[in-house]
Protein backbone atom coordinates (compact mmCIF):
# COMPACT_ATOMS: atom_id res chain seq x y z
CA UNK A 1 0.00 0.00 0.00
CA UNK A 2 1.48 3.48 -1.00
CA UNK A 3 0.65 6.36 0.42
CA UNK A 4 -2.06 7.85 -2.20
CA UNK A 5 -3.49 4.53 -1.34
CA UNK A 6 -4.03 4.80 2.26
CA UNK A 7 -5.10 8.64 2.13
CA UNK A 8 -7.73 7.56 -0.58
CA UNK A 9 -8.54 4.73 1.65
CA UNK A 10 -9.20 7.44 4.50
CA UNK A 11 -11.44 9.85 2.40
CA UNK A 12 -13.85 6.93 1.05
CA UNK A 13 -14.19 5.88 4.74
CA UNK A 14 -14.89 9.89 5.98
CA UNK A 15 -17.01 10.31 2.93
CA UNK A 16 -19.41 6.81 3.20
CA UNK A 17 -19.11 7.57 7.30
CA UNK A 18 -20.95 11.68 6.93
CA UNK A 19 -23.23 9.61 4.05
CA UNK A 20 -24.54 6.69 6.49
CA UNK A 21 -23.96 8.71 9.70
CA UNK A 22 -26.72 11.63 7.46
CA UNK A 23 -28.88 8.74 7.08
CA UNK A 24 -28.90 7.61 10.43
CA UNK A 25 -29.76 10.80 11.95
CA UNK A 26 -32.46 11.69 10.05
CA UNK A 27 -34.08 8.12 10.12
CA UNK A 28 -33.65 9.01 14.23
CA UNK A 29 -35.56 12.48 13.62
CA UNK A 30 -38.21 10.80 11.54
CA UNK A 31 -38.89 8.22 13.94
CA UNK A 32 -39.26 10.85 16.77
CA UNK A 33 -41.63 12.71 15.11
CA UNK A 34 -43.48 9.53 13.61
CA UNK A 35 -43.10 6.59 15.78
CA UNK A 36 -45.73 4.30 14.16
CA UNK A 37 -43.82 4.65 11.01
CA UNK A 38 -40.60 3.36 12.11
CA UNK A 39 -40.63 0.17 10.72
CA UNK A 40 -41.02 1.60 6.94
CA UNK A 41 -38.36 4.26 7.91
CA UNK A 42 -35.94 1.50 9.30
CA UNK A 43 -36.50 -0.31 5.99
CA UNK A 44 -35.57 2.57 3.84
CA UNK A 45 -33.09 3.81 5.93
CA UNK A 46 -31.38 0.32 5.87
CA UNK A 47 -31.66 0.39 1.66
CA UNK A 48 -30.03 3.38 1.70
CA UNK A 49 -27.22 3.01 3.74
CA UNK A 50 -26.54 -0.17 2.16
CA UNK A 51 -26.59 1.85 -1.11
CA UNK A 52 -23.98 3.87 -0.06
CA UNK A 53 -21.87 0.74 1.69
CA UNK A 54 -22.20 -0.65 -1.76
CA UNK A 55 -20.12 2.63 -3.20
CA UNK A 56 -17.82 2.76 -0.40
CA UNK A 57 -16.85 -0.76 -1.07
CA UNK A 58 -16.44 -0.35 -4.78
CA UNK A 59 -14.47 2.82 -4.18
CA UNK A 60 -12.09 1.03 -1.47
CA UNK A 61 -11.47 -1.75 -4.24
CA UNK A 62 -10.13 0.61 -6.55
CA UNK A 63 -8.21 2.45 -3.95
CA UNK B 1 -13.11 -0.95 57.88
CA UNK B 2 -13.71 -3.77 55.68
CA UNK B 3 -14.66 -1.79 52.59
CA UNK B 4 -11.42 0.86 52.96
CA UNK B 5 -9.20 -2.33 53.61
CA UNK B 6 -10.96 -3.41 50.26
CA UNK B 7 -9.87 -0.27 48.27
CA UNK B 8 -6.50 0.08 49.59
CA UNK B 9 -5.90 -3.16 48.17
CA UNK B 10 -7.49 -3.26 45.06
CA UNK B 11 -5.36 0.13 44.27
CA UNK B 12 -2.25 -1.78 45.84
CA UNK B 13 -3.05 -4.56 43.23
CA UNK B 14 -3.39 -2.24 40.22
CA UNK B 15 -0.50 -0.04 40.84
CA UNK B 16 1.76 -2.83 40.83
CA UNK B 17 -0.19 -4.21 38.20
CA UNK B 18 0.21 -1.00 35.72
CA UNK B 19 3.94 -0.77 37.01
CA UNK B 20 4.40 -4.18 35.74
CA UNK B 21 3.01 -3.96 32.37
CA UNK B 22 5.43 -0.88 32.22
CA UNK B 23 8.12 -3.09 33.29
CA UNK B 24 7.67 -5.67 30.75
CA UNK B 25 7.07 -2.82 27.76
CA UNK B 26 10.66 -1.80 28.31
CA UNK B 27 12.10 -4.86 28.72
CA UNK B 28 10.56 -5.54 25.51
CA UNK B 29 11.55 -2.46 24.26
CA UNK B 30 15.18 -3.25 24.64
CA UNK B 31 15.09 -6.86 23.13
CA UNK B 32 12.79 -5.10 19.88
CA UNK B 33 16.35 -3.96 18.59
CA UNK B 34 17.73 -7.39 17.94
CA UNK B 35 14.50 -9.13 17.48
CA UNK B 36 12.92 -6.64 15.07
CA UNK B 37 13.56 -9.15 11.82
CA UNK B 38 11.56 -11.74 13.82
CA UNK B 39 8.89 -9.46 14.75
CA UNK B 40 8.48 -8.63 11.25
CA UNK B 41 8.68 -12.34 10.21
CA UNK B 42 5.61 -12.89 12.74
CA UNK B 43 3.80 -9.91 11.01
CA UNK B 44 4.03 -11.01 7.37
CA UNK B 45 2.88 -14.84 9.06
CA UNK B 46 0.35 -13.67 10.46
CA UNK B 47 -0.92 -11.54 7.01
CA UNK B 48 0.19 -14.36 4.90
CA UNK B 49 -2.09 -16.96 7.56
CA UNK B 50 -5.06 -13.85 6.57
CA UNK B 51 -4.75 -14.23 2.92
CA UNK B 52 -4.24 -18.18 3.09
CA UNK B 53 -7.86 -18.28 4.95
CA UNK B 54 -9.72 -15.84 2.86
CA UNK B 55 -8.67 -18.18 -0.36
CA UNK B 56 -10.27 -21.78 -1.52
CA UNK B 57 -9.06 -24.72 -0.38
CA UNK B 58 -8.83 -28.21 -1.86
CA UNK B 59 -8.94 -29.79 1.61
CA UNK B 60 -10.64 -29.55 4.47
CA UNK B 61 -8.51 -28.62 7.62
CA UNK B 62 -9.48 -28.14 11.10
CA UNK B 63 -6.08 -26.67 12.26
CA UNK B 64 -2.53 -27.06 11.65
CA UNK B 65 0.70 -26.92 13.29
CA UNK B 66 4.27 -27.19 12.83
CA UNK B 67 6.26 -29.96 15.23
CA UNK B 68 9.77 -29.11 16.63
CA UNK B 69 10.98 -30.66 13.50
CA UNK B 70 9.80 -28.72 11.25
CA UNK B 71 7.18 -30.88 9.42
CA UNK B 72 3.82 -29.30 8.88
CA UNK B 73 0.80 -31.27 10.45
CA UNK B 74 -2.58 -31.11 9.36
CA UNK B 75 -5.67 -31.92 11.22
CA UNK B 76 -8.69 -32.58 8.72
CA UNK B 77 -9.58 -34.46 6.24
CA UNK B 78 -8.58 -34.80 2.05
CA UNK B 79 -11.54 -33.99 -0.94
CA UNK B 80 -12.00 -35.11 -3.97
CA UNK B 81 -10.12 -33.56 -6.50
CA UNK B 82 -11.72 -33.55 -10.18
CA UNK B 83 -9.44 -32.48 -13.33
CA UNK B 84 -10.78 -32.20 -16.68
CA UNK B 85 -7.42 -32.61 -18.75
CA UNK B 86 -8.09 -34.52 -22.13
CA UNK B 87 -10.47 -36.92 -20.56
CA UNK B 88 -11.82 -36.44 -16.86
CA UNK B 89 -9.05 -37.28 -13.70
CA UNK B 90 -10.04 -38.20 -9.68
CA UNK B 91 -7.93 -38.47 -7.24
CA UNK B 92 -7.77 -37.62 -2.95
CA UNK B 93 -6.19 -34.27 -2.23
CA UNK B 94 -4.71 -36.05 0.20
CA UNK B 95 -1.92 -37.01 -2.65
CA UNK B 96 -0.66 -32.95 -2.80
CA UNK B 97 0.25 -32.67 1.00
CA UNK B 98 -1.18 -29.34 0.91
CA UNK B 99 1.31 -28.53 -2.02
CA UNK B 100 4.20 -30.39 -0.04
CA UNK B 101 4.73 -32.87 -2.34
CA UNK B 102 3.48 -34.08 -6.72
CA UNK B 103 0.14 -35.86 -7.00
CA UNK B 104 1.29 -38.79 -9.57
CA UNK B 105 -1.82 -40.47 -11.35
CA UNK B 106 -0.84 -43.01 -14.66
CA UNK B 107 2.00 -40.86 -15.40
CA UNK B 108 0.84 -37.58 -14.91
CA UNK B 109 1.74 -35.04 -12.56
CA UNK B 110 0.48 -32.50 -10.51
CA UNK B 111 0.88 -30.14 -8.25
CA UNK B 112 -0.29 -27.43 -5.85
CA UNK B 113 0.77 -23.71 -6.13
CA UNK B 114 -0.83 -21.04 -4.56
CA UNK B 115 -4.35 -23.30 -4.23
CA UNK B 116 -4.39 -23.80 -7.89
CA UNK B 117 -3.37 -27.21 -9.69
CA UNK B 118 -0.79 -26.95 -12.44
CA UNK B 119 0.30 -29.54 -14.53
CA UNK B 120 4.44 -30.37 -13.91
CA UNK B 121 7.04 -33.15 -14.30
CA UNK B 122 8.04 -35.48 -11.36
CA UNK B 123 9.70 -33.22 -9.01
CA UNK B 124 6.71 -30.41 -9.23
CA UNK B 125 9.15 -27.45 -10.85
CA UNK B 126 6.99 -24.75 -11.86
CA UNK B 127 8.28 -22.29 -14.08
CA UNK B 128 7.45 -18.57 -13.94
CA UNK B 129 7.45 -15.61 -16.67
CA UNK B 130 8.78 -12.20 -16.43
CA UNK B 131 5.99 -11.18 -14.22
CA UNK B 132 6.06 -14.41 -11.78
CA UNK B 133 3.42 -16.11 -13.51
CA UNK B 134 3.58 -19.65 -13.91
CA UNK B 135 3.80 -21.01 -17.39
CA UNK B 136 3.02 -24.49 -16.77
CA UNK B 137 -0.22 -25.85 -18.25
CA UNK B 138 -3.25 -25.36 -15.65
CA UNK B 139 -5.99 -28.22 -16.57
CA UNK B 140 -9.50 -27.12 -15.63
CA UNK B 141 -10.58 -27.99 -12.42
CA UNK B 142 -13.61 -29.16 -11.50
CA UNK B 143 -12.80 -30.17 -7.91
CA UNK B 144 -15.17 -30.57 -4.80
CA UNK B 145 -13.28 -27.93 -2.83
CA UNK B 146 -14.03 -26.94 0.70
CA UNK B 147 -16.30 -24.23 -0.69
CA UNK B 148 -18.12 -26.30 -3.37
CA UNK B 149 -18.40 -29.04 -0.59
CA UNK B 150 -20.09 -26.49 1.82
CA UNK B 151 -22.97 -25.21 -0.45
CA UNK B 152 -23.66 -28.68 -0.88
CA UNK B 153 -23.58 -29.35 3.17
CA UNK B 154 -26.11 -26.24 3.57
CA UNK B 155 -28.18 -27.15 0.38
CA UNK B 156 -28.71 -30.87 1.99
CA UNK B 157 -29.28 -29.09 5.29
CA UNK B 158 -31.82 -26.33 3.86
CA UNK B 159 -33.38 -29.21 2.32
CA UNK B 160 -34.36 -31.53 5.13
CA UNK B 161 -34.75 -28.47 7.46
CA UNK B 162 -37.99 -27.18 5.38
CA UNK B 163 -39.07 -30.64 4.48
CA UNK B 164 -39.52 -31.59 8.25
CA UNK B 165 -41.16 -28.22 8.58
CA UNK B 166 -43.59 -28.68 5.40
CA UNK B 167 -44.32 -32.01 6.63
CA UNK B 168 -45.00 -31.05 10.17
CA UNK B 169 -48.12 -28.62 8.83
CA UNK B 170 -50.06 -31.76 7.61
CA UNK B 171 -50.32 -33.25 11.15
CA UNK B 172 -51.58 -29.57 12.27
CA UNK B 173 -51.78 -25.98 11.34
CA UNK B 174 -49.29 -25.17 14.15
CA UNK B 175 -45.67 -26.18 13.27
CA UNK B 176 -43.54 -28.10 15.29
CA UNK B 177 -39.89 -29.12 15.88
CA UNK B 178 -37.46 -26.41 14.28
CA UNK B 179 -40.39 -25.11 12.12
CA UNK B 180 -41.51 -23.44 15.31
CA UNK B 181 -38.14 -21.17 14.90
CA UNK B 182 -38.29 -20.79 11.17
CA UNK B 183 -42.29 -19.47 10.86
CA UNK B 184 -41.65 -16.39 11.86
CA UNK B 185 -38.60 -15.69 9.45
CA UNK B 186 -40.73 -17.10 6.91
CA UNK B 187 -43.60 -14.60 7.57
CA UNK B 188 -41.21 -11.77 7.80
CA UNK B 189 -39.23 -11.90 4.50
CA UNK B 190 -43.01 -12.78 3.10
CA UNK B 191 -44.85 -9.97 4.84
CA UNK B 192 -42.05 -7.19 5.75
CA UNK B 193 -39.56 -8.04 2.29
CA UNK B 194 -41.34 -9.86 -0.23
CA UNK B 195 -45.54 -7.97 -0.20
CA UNK B 196 -44.21 -4.06 0.27
CA UNK B 197 -41.45 -4.42 -2.57
CA UNK B 198 -43.11 -6.29 -4.81
CA UNK B 199 -47.05 -6.33 -4.12
CA UNK B 200 -49.83 -8.55 -3.52
CA UNK B 201 -50.25 -9.00 -6.97
CA UNK B 202 -46.92 -10.33 -8.25
CA UNK B 203 -45.07 -11.42 -4.76
CA UNK B 204 -45.69 -15.31 -4.64
CA UNK B 205 -43.58 -16.53 -7.87
CA UNK B 206 -40.69 -14.85 -6.11
CA UNK B 207 -40.91 -16.27 -2.80
CA UNK B 208 -38.99 -19.33 -3.37
CA UNK B 209 -36.00 -17.93 -4.73
CA UNK B 210 -36.40 -15.04 -1.96
CA UNK B 211 -36.47 -17.29 0.92
CA UNK B 212 -33.42 -19.26 -0.29
CA UNK B 213 -31.23 -16.74 -1.03
CA UNK B 214 -31.96 -15.65 2.36
CA UNK B 215 -31.30 -18.29 4.73
CA UNK B 216 -28.77 -19.89 2.22
CA UNK B 217 -26.39 -16.29 2.57
CA UNK B 218 -27.96 -16.45 6.21
CA UNK B 219 -26.79 -19.53 7.16
CA UNK B 220 -23.65 -19.92 5.33
CA UNK B 221 -22.29 -16.30 6.70
CA UNK B 222 -23.39 -17.78 10.57
CA UNK B 223 -21.09 -21.06 9.41
CA UNK B 224 -18.23 -18.55 8.49
CA UNK B 225 -18.64 -17.22 12.12
CA UNK B 226 -17.25 -20.59 13.55
CA UNK B 227 -13.67 -22.17 13.61
CA UNK B 228 -14.86 -24.70 10.67
CA UNK B 229 -13.03 -22.36 8.30
CA UNK B 230 -15.87 -21.67 6.07
CA UNK B 231 -16.13 -18.90 4.12
CA UNK B 232 -18.04 -19.25 1.28
CA UNK B 233 -19.64 -15.92 1.08
CA UNK B 234 -16.28 -14.26 0.81
CA UNK B 235 -15.41 -15.68 -2.81
CA UNK B 236 -16.50 -13.90 -4.86
CA UNK B 237 -17.24 -15.88 -7.63
CA UNK B 238 -20.65 -17.50 -5.28
CA UNK B 239 -21.83 -13.61 -4.88
CA UNK B 240 -21.68 -13.09 -8.67
CA UNK B 241 -23.73 -16.30 -9.11
CA UNK B 242 -26.27 -15.14 -6.29
CA UNK B 243 -26.32 -11.66 -8.23
CA UNK B 244 -26.83 -13.59 -11.32
CA UNK B 245 -29.57 -15.43 -10.70
CA UNK B 246 -30.89 -12.09 -9.62
CA UNK B 247 -30.52 -10.38 -12.74
CA UNK B 248 -31.44 -12.97 -14.96
CA UNK B 249 -34.92 -13.36 -12.50
CA UNK B 250 -35.33 -9.44 -13.06
CA UNK B 251 -34.44 -9.55 -16.54
CA UNK B 252 -37.07 -12.65 -17.75
CA UNK B 253 -39.47 -11.78 -15.47
CA UNK B 254 -39.75 -8.38 -16.65
CA UNK B 255 -42.68 -6.43 -18.29
CA UNK B 256 -43.50 -4.18 -21.23
CA UNK B 257 -43.66 -0.92 -18.40
CA UNK B 258 -39.79 -2.09 -17.73
CA UNK B 259 -38.28 -1.80 -20.88
CA UNK B 260 -40.21 1.04 -21.62
CA UNK B 261 -38.58 2.64 -18.68
CA UNK B 262 -35.33 1.61 -19.43
CA UNK B 263 -35.24 2.42 -23.18
CA UNK B 264 -37.80 5.33 -23.75
CA UNK B 265 -38.37 6.64 -20.40
CA UNK B 266 -41.64 8.24 -20.83
CA UNK B 267 -42.62 11.85 -19.37
CA UNK B 268 -39.13 13.76 -20.50
CA UNK B 269 -38.12 15.62 -23.45
CA UNK B 270 -36.68 13.66 -26.37
CA UNK B 271 -33.26 14.54 -25.60
CA UNK B 272 -33.30 13.70 -22.64
CA UNK B 273 -34.77 9.96 -23.27
CA UNK B 274 -31.73 9.56 -25.72
CA UNK B 275 -29.00 10.49 -22.58
CA UNK B 276 -31.18 8.12 -20.38
CA UNK B 277 -31.26 5.16 -22.39
CA UNK B 278 -27.78 4.26 -22.32
CA UNK B 279 -27.74 4.94 -18.22
CA UNK B 280 -30.72 3.27 -17.16
CA UNK B 281 -29.52 0.00 -19.62
CA UNK B 282 -26.27 0.22 -17.41
CA UNK B 283 -28.25 0.85 -14.11
CA UNK B 284 -29.56 -2.78 -14.77
CA UNK B 285 -26.15 -3.99 -14.63
CA UNK B 286 -24.95 -1.60 -11.61
CA UNK B 287 -27.66 -3.54 -9.69
CA UNK B 288 -26.47 -6.64 -9.39
CA UNK B 289 -22.94 -5.73 -9.43
CA UNK B 290 -23.42 -3.86 -6.53
CA UNK B 291 -25.32 -6.78 -4.98
CA UNK B 292 -22.42 -8.94 -5.44
CA UNK B 293 -19.44 -6.59 -4.25
CA UNK B 294 -21.63 -5.81 -0.96
CA UNK B 295 -22.05 -9.05 0.51
CA UNK B 296 -18.45 -10.43 -0.33
CA UNK B 297 -16.92 -7.11 0.78
CA UNK B 298 -18.74 -7.41 4.20
CA UNK B 299 -17.68 -10.46 4.61
CA UNK B 300 -14.17 -10.13 3.40
CA UNK B 301 -13.85 -6.99 5.66
CA UNK B 302 -14.99 -8.78 8.57
CA UNK B 303 -13.29 -11.75 8.60
CA UNK B 304 -9.44 -9.50 7.73
CA UNK B 305 -10.45 -7.48 10.73
CA UNK B 306 -11.55 -9.94 12.87
CA UNK B 307 -8.41 -12.40 12.30
CA UNK B 308 -5.86 -9.30 11.94
CA UNK B 309 -7.48 -8.28 16.15
CA UNK B 310 -6.74 -11.97 17.01
CA UNK B 311 -3.35 -11.62 15.42
CA UNK B 312 -2.77 -8.35 17.77
CA UNK B 313 -2.79 -11.31 20.12
CA UNK B 314 0.71 -12.96 18.91
CA UNK B 315 2.12 -9.23 18.21
CA UNK B 316 1.75 -8.06 22.02
CA UNK B 317 3.00 -11.08 23.22
CA UNK B 318 2.47 -9.41 26.72
CA UNK B 319 -0.82 -10.07 28.97
CA UNK B 320 -2.80 -6.72 28.81
CA UNK B 321 -2.12 -7.34 24.77
CA UNK B 322 -4.13 -10.81 24.55
CA UNK B 323 -7.10 -10.31 26.79
CA UNK B 324 -7.45 -6.88 24.75
CA UNK B 325 -7.43 -8.95 21.24
CA UNK B 326 -9.57 -11.00 22.76
CA UNK B 327 -12.25 -8.63 23.77
CA UNK B 328 -11.91 -6.60 21.03
CA UNK B 329 -12.81 -10.07 18.37
CA UNK B 330 -15.02 -11.36 21.18
CA UNK B 331 -17.24 -7.84 20.50
CA UNK B 332 -16.34 -8.10 17.01
CA UNK B 333 -17.34 -11.34 16.75
CA UNK B 334 -20.41 -10.14 17.91
CA UNK B 335 -21.18 -7.33 15.50
CA UNK B 336 -20.39 -9.79 12.60
CA UNK B 337 -23.49 -12.08 13.64
CA UNK B 338 -25.38 -8.81 13.17
CA UNK B 339 -23.45 -8.26 10.00
CA UNK B 340 -24.03 -11.88 8.97
CA UNK B 341 -28.34 -11.37 9.22
CA UNK B 342 -28.26 -7.96 7.97
CA UNK B 343 -26.14 -9.19 4.74
CA UNK B 344 -28.79 -12.17 4.01
CA UNK B 345 -31.93 -9.39 5.00
CA UNK B 346 -29.85 -6.55 2.62
CA UNK B 347 -29.25 -9.44 -0.33
CA UNK B 348 -32.66 -10.39 -0.68
CA UNK B 349 -34.51 -7.05 0.37
CA UNK B 350 -32.26 -5.41 -3.00
CA UNK B 351 -33.43 -8.37 -4.96
CA UNK B 352 -37.39 -7.83 -4.16
CA UNK B 353 -36.75 -4.28 -4.56
CA UNK B 354 -34.91 -5.05 -8.69
CA UNK B 355 -38.01 -7.42 -8.76
CA UNK B 356 -40.83 -5.17 -7.93
CA UNK B 357 -39.21 -3.05 -10.46
CA UNK B 358 -39.69 -5.65 -12.87
CA UNK B 359 -43.42 -6.33 -12.21
CA UNK B 360 -44.72 -2.70 -11.16
CA UNK B 361 -47.16 -1.66 -13.80
CA UNK B 362 -47.66 1.90 -13.95
CA UNK B 363 -51.55 2.29 -14.25
CA UNK B 364 -51.15 6.02 -13.03
CA UNK B 365 -48.53 6.79 -15.68
CA UNK B 366 -51.48 7.87 -18.19
CA UNK B 367 -52.70 10.70 -15.69
CA UNK B 368 -50.03 12.48 -15.86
Amino acid sequence: MTIPNIVGAGLIVIGAGLGIGRIGGSAMDAIARQPEASGKIQTAMLIAAALIEGIGFAALFAA
Amino acid sequence: MHRINIVKLLSLLLLTVTFSVHAQDESQNDNHAENSHTVKDLKTEIKEYISHHLLDSHDFTLFSYTTVEGDHKYIGFPLPVILWDNGIKIFSSSKLHHGESVAELNGEYFSLYHNKIYKTDAEGTITFDNHQHPTNSKPLDFSLTKNVAFIILVGLFMLWMFNSMAKSYKKSTIPSGIGRFLEPIILYVRNDIAIPNIGEKHYKKYMSYLLTVFFFVWIINLLGLTPLGVNVTNNIAVTFALALITYLFTTFTANKNYWKHIFWMPGVPLPMKIILAPIELLGTFIKPFSLMIRLYANITAGHIVLMSIIGLMFIFKNWIGSPLSFGLAFALALLELLVAALQAYIFTMLSALYFGMAVEEHEHSEHH
